[in-house]
């Protein structure tokens, strides 16, 4: 670079399907929580009153509740939530980890609202959601393994998103009602595989036919036909009774 | 400032000629859509939940399939230049449809432009089962239908709510209603 010249252009700003993310932040699914808040401009700037919109761990914010478009996201994954200090009343921080990460300082309109915020903030990171899922996978197995054993002791959720771990455990293979299509037919990543209805139920996940060294391990067949019966009368009567509804 | 395209059939009408239906394209001079982008630079340092060195080819007509990177950090798939540490671009999963292409090839795209498709290729037919699974469940979207069915099937084994334990179970994103979209 010449001696005087203007500095060069940073690398080239990220790429990011923000047309999809506006798409998401519009769509017609319930959202997690949605509401006016207050929206510090910058360390220095005043508030602006927006209207926000959280799915699933994004926080949308237009610039009105008729708007079409977001005039921007808060990608949630990684924050921490708190209550501040503030001239605001009702004011939270949603807080990022680095040296130079940028604090979101916001207010809600009431106790309340804030309140309702912030839990909702607090556990709208995918990490903390695909921990409940695990937690509650390994449960179901625990109580269809055990023919109905109590609940096993849960272990304790943290109530703010946990470090990403380095290897998550491979999700048993999920059942679908509809088996993707090997000639180019899509598989909508959204469709509602599990939606009850007057369809058949899924199949079971696959699993390992007895828990290994578990009691059905070494059972004569008399028990093992027992255990997996009464799986099978409790599944037909879940679908018998989802078919009721008109 | 910078424009963003969008069809005009998804926008609000202009000079009240009541929005035409079409896939004709019109520069809209507003702002793009703005993003931490810091902390999305920071997600894709995060460890993957996959990653791999696939053929990659954008959306746009006469693109070339170039070596990228891959890399699936919760429900970002983060794509990188083989020798650069900060990612060239990221798409977020949500509302994605994953299908087959030629064997070995799967694409991404969106459910409000499914011609619109991200091109993948893998050095096996295993490989490239292994990625279409794993987009398949990568959305919070599925994750979160995952959670209400395992609530519902506890709750009919035991009669009681796993929730409960943890303080969540009114919480309003894991309500069997959130699944009428």
């Amino acid at each position: 670079m010449a001696p005087g010249s203007p500095p060069g252009p940073a690398i080239a700003a990220m790429k990011l399907n923000e047309r999809s993310l506006a798409f998401y932040a519009t769509c017609d699914a319930p959202v997690d929580n949605a509401g006016f808040l207050y929206k510090k401009g910058g360390r220095h700037a005043a508030y602006h009153r927006r209207w926000f919109v959280l799915r699933g761990n994004m926080l949308f914010y237009f610039e009105d509740a008729a708007s079409r478009e977001p005039v921007g996201v808060i990608i949630l994954e990684g924050c921490t939530v708190e209550l501040v200090e503030a001239a605001e009343e009702f004011a939270f921080a949603v807080r990022f980890a680095g040296t130079r990460a940028r604090t979101y300082v916001l207010a809600a309109e009431s106790q309340a609202a804030m309140e309702g915020w912030v839990k909702a903030l607090s556990r709208a990171s995918f990490d903390y959601l695909r921990l409940v899922v695990r937690e509650l996978e390994q449960q179901l197995a625990a109580v269809r393994g055990g023919g109905g054993m109590a609940l096993p002791q849960p272990q304790s959720l943290p109530s703010v998103p946990a470090p990403v771990p380095a290897l998550p455990l491979p999700l048993p293979r999920r059942p679908s009602a509809l088996p993707p299509k090997e000639n180019g037919c899509a598989v909508w990543s959204t469709e509602a595989t599990f939606r009850p209805g007057p369809e058949p139920p899924p199949p079971p996940p696959r699993r390992r036919a007895s828990a290994p060294h578990g009691p059905l391990d070494v059972a004569p067949f008399a028990r093992l036909h027992e255990c997996y019966g009464q799986e099978i009368r409790a599944l037909r009567g879940q679908w018998l009774s989802s078919r009721v509804q008109p | 400032m910078s424009c963003a395209l969008r069809p005009l059939a998804s926008r609000p009408s202009v000079n009240g000629d009541g929005g035409r239906e079409g896939a004709v394209q019109v520069p809209v001079p507003r702002e793009a859509m703005r993003y931490n982008e810091k902390e999305l630079q920071a997600l894709s340092r995060q460890p993957a939940e996959m990653a791999a060195e696939l053929g990659m080819r954008g959306p746009k007509k006469g693109s070339v399939l170039k070596r990228r990177l891959v890399k699936l950090v919760v429900n970002f798939l983060f794509y990188f230049r083989t020798d650069e540490a900060e990612p060239v671009g990221a798409l977020l999963l949500e509302r994605c449809r994953v299908i087959r292409e030629e064997p070995g090839a799967f694409s991404i795209s969106f459910i409000e432009d499914p011609e619109r498709k991200y091109h993948f290729e893998c050095s096996s037919e295993e490989q490239c089962q292994e990625w279409m699974e794993a987009l398949r469940r990568a959305s919070y979207e599925f994750m979160r239908r995952s959670l209400v069915f395992y609530r519902n099937e506890i709750r009919k084994v035991t009669g009681k709510d796993p929730l409960e334990q943890f303080g969540i179970s009114e919480e309003a994103r894991f309500q069997l209603s959130g699944l009428q979209a």
